[in-house]
């Protein structure tokens, strides 16, 4: 605590302060100063200050929390979890950092000087990491720049996916930067977060979504519901995005595919979604046909390898030499070489 | 304080794509007029859906950095940014002269000036003006040489031929450059044919376009014949039948863009008139030699 916080309470005072169990209050007949230890009336301006002098934790919180938004301060209360913390206990504990994960992210929560806060941020993978192992920044808008590729420096159209790259920190935040930051990390996150804790989260569903388009993405609403049930689990699941989904079909009709464990939830399609849903709907205006195809039962499995190698993202990872996998490069060149020519199957032959 | 939103195309596909919005967002930011500046995409995050609940001023001024009025504009930004009763007619505009709408947003509890896009704002003349200056590098380009601004054309927004027309109009009346044409990307005249339009040895080429991308950095380039493969590269000028090509890139990195965006910030009644001229000062062309 500090002198201007003082101050700033006691000023405060007139028209009355509660925050985190204490409270103070003035009135004609003196100050009033209560903590959940300690319980006050009738002080004079020294007895008050001498008062809070002594509870400097309970002083320093409040003038820290003062000046928050509505929005961050739920926000950064969760981060330090001060909804199970008392003040005292939140203190002692701030000393070596409280912390929360928020999607890749991994903010940490220490005591800035007198009493306030200050944070630091950092991917989840790198929480053992040594500082001196990791890029430095302070402005919160260099996460713009650490979002945008992954670690192969393939770009990242999505925020929100498990691509984040690792390898860097940002210290010594305060309130304001940190909520930046974050939001900078991952846009919007923090107030939809806040509307869902509030029971406010305006959730729009694939339909109306999809009603609402225009121009090329006007198609979408082709798509059934089963196609829709599909389309989440292709693009929103946890291995794609981190945002717990909350929009379905519709207001009465869930879809089945798995939500998410993610804090922060998905209001709506976004447009990642929107896109792959256009070229969905276009490829299910097709109708289905029946086709003859020779081959042997571990070609036929292989196929099924295939797909689910590039579906799991799992291609880079296949060893060269593992020729056991079916969708290792020599297999799958093998049987290109084998069984396709100029990208389709040679004796292929749909059954009328 | 306000809030100045920034709201732009973006990518899916293109990681550059974003830098100018970036990059006109921390001009602005550093000029201290708003409290908040906070950018936006139709193709990134955060959305148009979702930027306005993520400032917290009750005062917010959207400016849409596209070249034209049009679809975008006109349609999708007020559409997803839920500015209730919205209606074109609020711009008052022919296609290049949409100033701006005070409106609510159905999401949030704020008053929203919904502005004309960058591209159709008269102070665009002259950051195409400063984009010649900056390719030539020579802050007096202009006699000797002709100016060439590139649209899309109307084949995809009719607003689109309108404001590169628009432009031309008022360099050609600035009275700077030997000759001044517009020309375009799917219709005539074609800026495959720019040597055919010009007879200034020397024509800078300036697109009106927002980032640099697919058409700017490989269709236009290679439609100009400065090279067979964009991936190759090309000079600054380039000779190209016995006239040199000065090709500028998009209009919109030329960093005198965050001016219009105050400009058009301005318009609607934003207090900003400090931040123009900090902004002047910061994207003024070096002189020569600098």
């Amino acid at each position: 605590m500090n002198d201007s916080q003082l101050r700033a309470l006691r000023e405060a005072a007139a028209d009355g302060v509660a925050c985190d169990g204490l409270s103070a209050s003035r009135d004609d007949a003196g100050y009033t100063f209560v903590t959940p230890e300690v319980s006050h009336d009738g002080l004079n301006e020294d007895e008050f200050d001498a008062l809070a002098t002594e509870n400097p934790w309970f002083v320093s919180n409040w003038h820290f929390w003062r000046a928050t938004s509505e929005t961050n301060e739920a926000f950064l209360r969760w981060v330090e979890h001060a909804s199970e913390l008392g003040v005292r206990e939140r203190y002692e504990t701030l000393v070596d950092g409280l912390t929360r994960e928020w999607g890749q992210l991994l903010v940490t929560a220490t005591l800035g000087t007198d009493g306030e806060r200050s944070y630091e941020l950092r991917h989840t993978a790198d929480a053992a990491t040594a500082v001196a192992e990791l890029d430095s920044y302070h402005d919160p808008r260099e996460a713009r720049e650490i979002s945008t590729l992954d670690d192969d420096g393939d770009y990242r159209p999505l925020k929100t996916a498990p691509t984040l790259r690792a390898g860097w920190r940002f210290a010594d935040l305060d309130a304001r930067d940190l909520v930046r930051t974050v939001e900078f990390f991952y846009p919007a996150t923090v107030a939809n977060w806040y509307r869902e804790r509030t029971g406010e989260l305006d959730v729009s569903h694939f339909r109306e979504t999809a009603e609402r388009q225009t121009g090329i993405y006007g198609v979408i609403d082709d798509l059934d519901v089963d196609s829709v049930e599909n389309l989440a689990e292709a693009c929103c699941v946890d291995s794609q995005c981190l945002k717990r989904r909350e929009w379905d079909e519709d207001e009465e009709t869930p879809l089945d595919a798995p939500r998410g464990d993610g804090e922060f939830p998905c209001r709506e399609p976004c447009s990642l979604v929107v896109a792959a849903a256009r070229q969905f709907a276009v490829l299910e205006g097709e109708e289905t046909r029946t086709y003859e195809l020779e081959l042997t039962p571990s070609e036929r499995s292989q196929l099924g390898d295939l797909v689910d190698a590039v579906a799991d993202g799992r291609v880079d990872e296949i060893r060269e030499a593992d020729v056991g996998d079916g969708a290792n490069r020599y297999r799958a060149r093998y049987l290109r070489a084998k069984r396709l020519a100029d990208g389709e199957f040679e004796g292929l032959r749909e059954k009328r | 304080m306000p809030a100045l939103v920034i709201v732009a195309h973006g990518s899916h596909l293109n990681p550059g794509s974003h830098d100018p919005t970036f990059t006109h967002a921390d001009t602005v930011r550093a000029a201290g007029a708003f409290d908040e500046v906070r950018e936006a995409f139709w193709k990134e995050e955060p959305s148009f859906r979702e930027v306005l609940r993520t400032v917290e001023s009750e005062e917010v001024y959207v400016v849409p950095l596209f070249v034209s009025e049009g679809y975008f504009t006109e349609e999708v930004i007020p559409r997803e940014l839920r500015l209730e009763d919205w209606d074109v007619s609020l711009w008052n505009s022919d296609g290049t002269d949409a100033d701006t709408a005070t409106l609510t947003a159905a999401d949030v509890d704020k008053t929203i000036h919904y502005c004309g896009p960058v591209g159709t704002h008269p102070a665009m003349s002259d950051v195409i003006v400063q984009r010649a200056e900056s390719v030539t590098q020579n802050p007096d380009v202009g006699e000797g040489f002709g100016l060439a601004v590139v649209g899309h054309g109307t084949n995809r927004n009719e607003n689109s031929a309108k404001a590169i027309e628009y432009h031309a109009d008022r360099v050609r009346e600035m009275d700077r450059f030997d000759e001044v044409g517009a020309l375009f990307m799917d219709e005539e005249p074609e800026v495959d044919d720019v040597t055919d339009y010009f007879e200034s040895e020397d024509v800078v080429v300036v697109p009106l376009f927002v980032a640099d991308g697919y058409h700017t950095q490989e269709d236009i380039p290679e439609d100009m014949g400065l090279t067979d493969d964009y991936r190759e590269g090309y000079e600054t000028p380039t000779e190209v039948e016995g006239h040199r090509i000065w090709y500028a890139g998009a209009v919109g990195t030329e960093p005198l863009m965050a001016d219009v965006l105050l400009e058009r910030a301005a318009d609607a009644g934003a207090d900003v008139d400090e931040a123009l001229d900090i902004v002047r000062k910061r994207t003024a062309t070096p002189a020569a030699g600098d």
